[in-house]
């Protein structure tokens, strides 16, 4: 049975050039990129929360930024049920886009602070939604706040950015997301900033959300512990490849990846009875304008050898759905 | 763990207020805890809660319009109240010493790495020679797990995780004897913060350090602590060892938060808790115990009067109507 993809994702790649001097061009310095893409294949299933998760610098955002056009490939394409974006113009991409939104971390930066909740949150409705007349566009906002559990709607309808709460303003960035029915949702790092005891509130509103909207989530962050309680899949990102792709419940009890091993040994765990005594892996994350041959990772792994620095592992199912970047992965096999 | 203690610092009665546009604002509100000599006691609670500004006022680092209003901070029996401005900048780096959340605003762009380390220890004592300084340097930042070529390096060459272990190596040149770690891997990918908890708790049994550990990630603290000091809107909600702490939390406040905390090690779909409301606006805190209008098991003097921080068995401290005598003629009121 073929799956029912939303989204697919085939050798994407996005390099950023890095600004030289004209003194290094007339040199014929050679132009230097930052790799921060490069060359990542997956797909996102209808109705699922696809988990993106890595460390800064790993290239999350790009490739989450690249899937919803924001930021155009270097090289590689994005289908979107069936449609190559990479291959649309602007206004066809504009039309696409309604079908796709984007929640980011700081919810105070991604709220004009002078227009009201209702405003901003009619905004998008005004673009994708013209025929709507004032008054169904009130209508929607209202829902819209009254379900993201901003009630009373009409009361939180006229209330500025300031004057809410962390929560409140994350809640309102999700409604505005919301509002204009997409498929999809980019929802990057989008608690990250938020308390613990507000975390719980909005994971569950998204949860809640997502099930009552059949929604997609694109879900991006750099914490294990948190991506547990919302993802279906994850991808684990290291410098710019994906090097392992595994459903959740899979992929936390037998990675196969050293790097999303170690990463899942450093997360650290409420509990002072369980404290970590594995080492940690060498180093940090290199520079990605000269990302290491072969395997990326090789140098800061336990398990290097000499194959790894010459030759780089392709992603391989080594388990039913579950696929990984590593050479010497199948000893982890249970 | 001895059960001789020593106490290093007595903070007895502190306040800190804000004098805002909208009235004072009680930041950090009658809050007593002691630090004991060798410990890692971990601070813990959500934005706004007074953590930072307790660790401040520690160092007498409150600026206008701010100001401790009440309250003694007794550092191994001298009380820094009294300090003038030149005891101050001696206590401050001798004594105590802070490590910020953000290396990169915390140390200057345009000074190397030595410079830093040199001018730290020239200023508290003048006398040392400069090749003396380096060597203290140099030893220091190697124990920190930096090659000492890295201390011809400026600021911006560094890693997010090398400028944080400088900042630390800042906090131990000149010995202090308590450090105040405020978020001070926080901004920090996991791997790399994994390894500077590793290496405080090494600094602690090496050099006999004493950490103040102030976060909001709970799992950091039951991962490295000693004891935990639990806060909420200015004030002590509890405090204790962290295995009880953590085991059987007193405070309703304690206990929603910590199962709020997400666990990667229980079972995926476990649901978390979620706790009602918000933290109050400090400028108008609710009457009686500030955390009562969130507590499910709140009662009817919750609203009324103020708990005492109590002493529930030895070292357990919880600030709750849950755990003393009500008085009489509010409970029959």
């Amino acid at each position: 049975m073929p799956e029912d993809n939303l989204v697919l994702v085939e050798g994407l790649r996005k390099w950023f050039p890095k600004h030289t001097s004209l003194l290094d061009r007339f040199l014929g310095m050679e132009r230097e990129y930052v790799h921060a893409v490069d060359g990542v294949s997956f797909a996102i299933r209808r109705g699922e929360v696809f988990g993106l998760v890595g460390e800064s610098g790993s290239g999350k955002t790009t490739t989450g930024r690249a899937i919803l056009g924001l930021t155009p490939p270097t090289e590689g394409r994005v289908i979107f049920d069936d449609v190559d974006l990479t291959a649309l113009d602007k206004t066809s991409l504009r039309k696409m886009r309604r079908r796709m939104q984007v929640i980011f971390q700081d919810p105070m930066a991604s709220l004009n602070p002078r227009m009201s909740l209702g405003e901003a949150i009619g905004y998008g409705l005004r673009i994708h939604f013209p025929q709507l007349s004032s008054d169904e566009r009130r209508d929607r906002v209202t829902g819209m706040l009254d379900k993201v559990g901003l009630s009373p709607a009409n009361y939180f309808y006229n209330r500025f950015p300031h004057q809410l709460s962390g929560g409140q303003r994350q809640r309102a960035v999700i409604a505005r997301a919301l509002v204009t029915q997409p498929e999809l949702v980019l929802a990057d790092e989008p608690i990250a900033m938020a308390d613990v005891s507000v975390r719980a509130l909005l994971l569950d509103l998204m949860n809640r959300l997502k099930r009552e909207f059949n929604l997609t989530y694109l879900f991006i962050t750099h914490d294990l512990a948190t991506a547990k309680y919302i993802c279906d899949r994850i991808g684990i990102m290291y410098l710019g490849k994906l090097v392992e792709v595994a459903p959740l419940r899979e992929l936390y009890t037998y990675p196969l990846h050293p790097y999303t091993q170690a990463l899942l040994a450093a997360v650290p765990i409420p509990d002072p009875h369980r404290r970590r005594t594995k080492p940690m892996p060498k180093g940090e994350i290199p520079n990605p304008i000269h990302p290491p041959a072969g395997c990326r990772f090789h140098p800061r792994c336990p398990l290097a050898q000499d194959i790894c620095s010459a030759e780089e592992p392709p992603l391989v199912e080594l388990r039913p759905g579950h696929t990984v970047a590593c050479h010497f992965a199948e000893q982890f096999l249970p | 763990m001895s059960n001789q203690k020593e106490t290093l610092v007595q903070v007895r009665d502190l306040s800190v207020t804000y004098h805002t546009r909208l009235g004072p604002l009680s930041a950090v509100d009658h809050v007593s805890f002691d630090i004991y000599k060798g410990e890692i006691l971990g601070v813990v609670g959500e934005s706004g809660c007074g953590k930072s500004t307790m660790g401040k006022a520690l160092m007498r680092l409150i600026m206008p319009p701010g100001e401790i209003s009440s309250g003694h901070i007794i550092f191994d029996g001298e009380d820094v109240m009294q300090y003038d401005q030149k005891q101050l900048r001696d206590f401050r780096g001798r004594r105590i010493s802070m490590i910020f959340q953000d290396p990169m605003t915390s140390l200057n762009p345009v000074q190397r790495v030595d410079e830093h380390l040199i001018e730290a220890i020239q200023v508290h004592e003048p006398q040392t020679p400069v090749e003396a300084a380096l060597r203290r340097a140099r030893t220091l930042i190697e124990k920190l797990g930096i090659q000492k070529e890295r201390l011809r390096d400026y600021p911006h060459q560094l890693s997010g995780g090398m400028r944080q272990r400088v900042m630390i190596g800042l906090g131990l040149v000149l010995n202090a004897d308590l450090i105040v770690a405020d978020e001070a891997t926080t901004s920090l990918d996991v791997i790399v913060e994994a390894k500077l908890l590793d290496e405080f708790k090494k600094l602690r049994d090496e050099f006999n350090l004493t950490i103040l550990m102030i976060t909001h990630n709970i799992a950091l603290i039951a991962q490295i602590a000693d004891r935990i000091m639990v806060m909420y809107a200015g004030q002590v909600a509890e405090i204790g060892d962290v295995t009880e702490v953590f085991d059987h939390p007193r405070h309703p406040y304690t206990e929603g938060l910590l199962r709020s905390v997400p666990n990667i090690e229980l079972d995926e779909r476990e649901e978390l808790y979620k706790m009602g409301g918000e933290p109050p606006n400090l400028s108008r805190p609710p009457a009686g115990c500030r955390f009562h209008p969130r507590c499910a098991q709140a009662m009817p003097i919750c609203a009324q009067r103020e708990p005492e921080l109590t002493e529930i068995s030895p070292g357990r401290f919880v600030h709750c109507w849950l755990y003393q005598d009500h008085p009489q003629e509010v409970a029959h009121a």
